[in-house]
């Protein structure tokens, strides 16, 4: 079973927020930068767990500058066979996703598993492109995924519940909460993924179809109005008549 | 030239969310002058109430291949329904179907796409939309660069706008691709009104000490006419069930009120919360990082302050 993982490199959960050159970048100053949680903890982790279950290989994607090298180590410290790292700055979705087509078309995989969105641009778009660019069935926001051959059970979540579906490889899945526990990398495997093969590819043209034109900071919150908790009745007249919600 | 939006169903009604989208739309549709047509896939009783909020006419997409949510094919439709109505701009609703849909549709038309916008789309010039970006921290405004614009919207962002419009419906069945995902089971936990949409929320972490306390959560919620959701910890004890869970793992929600109660305010759930209009905390430590992001607080013991909330909310329903 061959399974390409596509990780993202995000700012840590706790990271402080702000930007730089006149609003139009993420001011990277201080900040620690993580594999996004989805992509680690559910799809990377599942994919080693089917690897070891059925046999095969998990192949690390990561489309970035050289910098994100350490991210793409620690996927391999977790417990990845190899690692390949498209060339280029990502700008938008559309471009990532064509350069993961662009690689997964090349080295035909049983599956493309990526995290349901990331934590930074909050997206969910890179997986659904990969599928349209591969013509493959798209999976998204899947917490269950189970191979019998090949064929795959998928646990979804849709509006208001959840669906079992059955699909065949190929195919390309977006991961959400309970497809898998993360998984602490040990000493070995920190050892081990120093020397796995990490391959450096340089990206196929393309155009970019949309761009950030400048970020933006929410205003600071006003300070808590505090309401006495022997008369919580006030907190509604102040949603009521102050805040004007309920 | 038209704006053609995605109206997305369950259990034979058109979304409430559906209905943000095709009020979006049309209200683009204000400035550029376009027509608006709204797309539906599947069977409502509804279809009625999109003029109401602004579509023009309606494509209702007949074909039995889309019984079950089969997003590539939804895709593969839309692509054809676009073509149909010559298209500049489509809007999709950033929910758990449009956020399948919507990218698939982006790829195969090689459109410029921007997820869950909150504000409407800047045309003045270039084509910007506003997004909510880090989590809720901080929002991007994204410049679409193809003539072709998909934009799918975080629901309950924008309050939704009347048209009154009286929308011709039109039955079309296209030919699509075989199916490659079957659906076996569904597993509907909730019939009533998805979180994402909820305008008033009622949450509850683990100050409230046992699954067997969440009666008097239901009851305010009850009261106020708003959803139920829990923290992180309550879903993973099973206290709740998961899709109540709202966060940084869980979903992430956007209500005009968030009502917090025995929640600290970890970053990773502030994280799923941190787009209410308005948040109330309601914790016994005056400390608990959740004052720091709420609008409006009480320090107190949750199982004194609830029912005084619950009686209060009653008899404000009888005024």
């Amino acid at each position: 079973m061959k399974i390409l993982v596509c990780i993202s490199k995000a700012p840590d959960t706790t990271s402080k927020i702000a930007f730089t050159d006149n609003n139009t970048a993420f001011d990277k100053n201080g900040v620690q930068f993580i594999i996004n949680p989805y992509d680690e903890w559910y799809a990377l982790v599942r994919g080693l767990e089917l690897k070891e279950a059925n046999g095969g290989s998990v192949t690390i994607l990561n489309v970035g500058g050289a910098d994100n090298d350490p991210t793409i180590r620690k996927a391999l410290a977790i417990g990845a066979d190899d690692a390949v790292r498209i060339n280029m700055e990502p700008t938008d979705a559309l471009g990532v996703a064509k350069q993961i087509a662009d690689y997964a078309k090349e080295n035909a995989f049983d599956m493309v598993l990526c995290g349901k969105e990331t934590i930074d641009y909050n997206g969910s778009q890179v997986g659904g492109m990969v599928a349209a660019f591969l013509d493959q069935p798209f999976v998204s926001n899947a917490s269950k995924l189970d191979m019998v051959g090949n064929t795959a059970t998928i646990e979804r979540d849709i509006q208001g519940g959840k669906e079992i579906i059955e699909v065949d490889t190929p195919f390309v899945l977006s991961a959400a909460k309970g497809m898998a526990e993360a998984r602490i990398p040990n000493m070995r495997g920190i050892m081990a993924a120093r020397t796995k093969p990490l391959q450096v590819v340089e990206p196929s043209a393309f155009e970019n179809t949309s761009e950030v034109a400048s970020y933006e900071l929410p205003p600071a919150k006003g300070a808590c109005k505090m309401v006495s908790a022997d008369n919580p009745a006030e907190l509604l007249e102040l949603l009521r008549n102050e805040a004007k919600i309920i | 030239m038209s704006i053609l939006v995605y109206a997305n169903t369950a259990i034979n009604k058109v979304h409430k969310s559906a209905f943000e989208a095709v009020s979006y739309g049309a209200q683009i549709a204000e400035k550029s002058g376009d027509k608006v047509t709204a797309v539906v896939v599947g069977n409502a009783d509804n279809l009625d109430s999109l003029g109401k909020y602004g579509a023009d006419n309606v494509v209702h997409v007949t074909s039995d291949k889309l019984d079950d949510f089969q997003p590539n094919l939804i895709a593969e439709a839309m692509q054809k329904a676009a073509a149909d109505n010559n298209s500049s701009i489509i809007i999709f609703s950033h929910d758990l179907s449009g956020k399948s849909i919507a990218p698939i549709l982006a790829a195969k038309m090689n459109a410029g796409i921007v997820t869950g916008a909150v504000d409407l789309p800047q045309t003045d010039g270039d084509f910007i939309v506003k997004k909510a970006v880090f989590s809720g921290k901080a929002y991007a405004h994204v410049k679409i660069n193809t003539a072709t614009k998909i934009i799918s919207l975080t629901p309950n962002a924008l309050e939704k706008k009347e048209f009154n419009k009286s929308a011709s419906i039109e039955s079309k069945s296209y030919e699509l691709a075989d199916s490659r995902l079957k659906v076996k089971e569904q597993k509907i936990q909730s019939t009533d009104l998805p979180l994402t949409e909820a305008e008033l929320v009622v949450s509850a972490g683990r100050g409230l000490k046992g699954p067997e306390n969440w009666g008097m959560i239901e009851e305010l919620a009850k009261a106020l006419g708003a959803a139920t959701a829990c923290s992180r910890p309550v879903s993973d004890m099973d206290w709740r069930p998961h899709h109540e869970h709202v966060g940084q793992t869980g979903v992430a929600i956007r209500p005009n009120l968030y009502i917090a109660i025995g929640i600290s305010g970890a970053i990773q759930h502030l994280a799923g919360v941190n787009q209410s209009k308005v948040i109330v905390a309601i914790n016994t430590d005056p400390e608990a990082p959740f004052f720091k992001a709420a609008d409006y607080g009480i320090v107190g013991d949750a199982f004194e302050v609830v029912p005084k909330l619950v009686e209060a909310a009653k008899a404000m329903n009888h005024d």
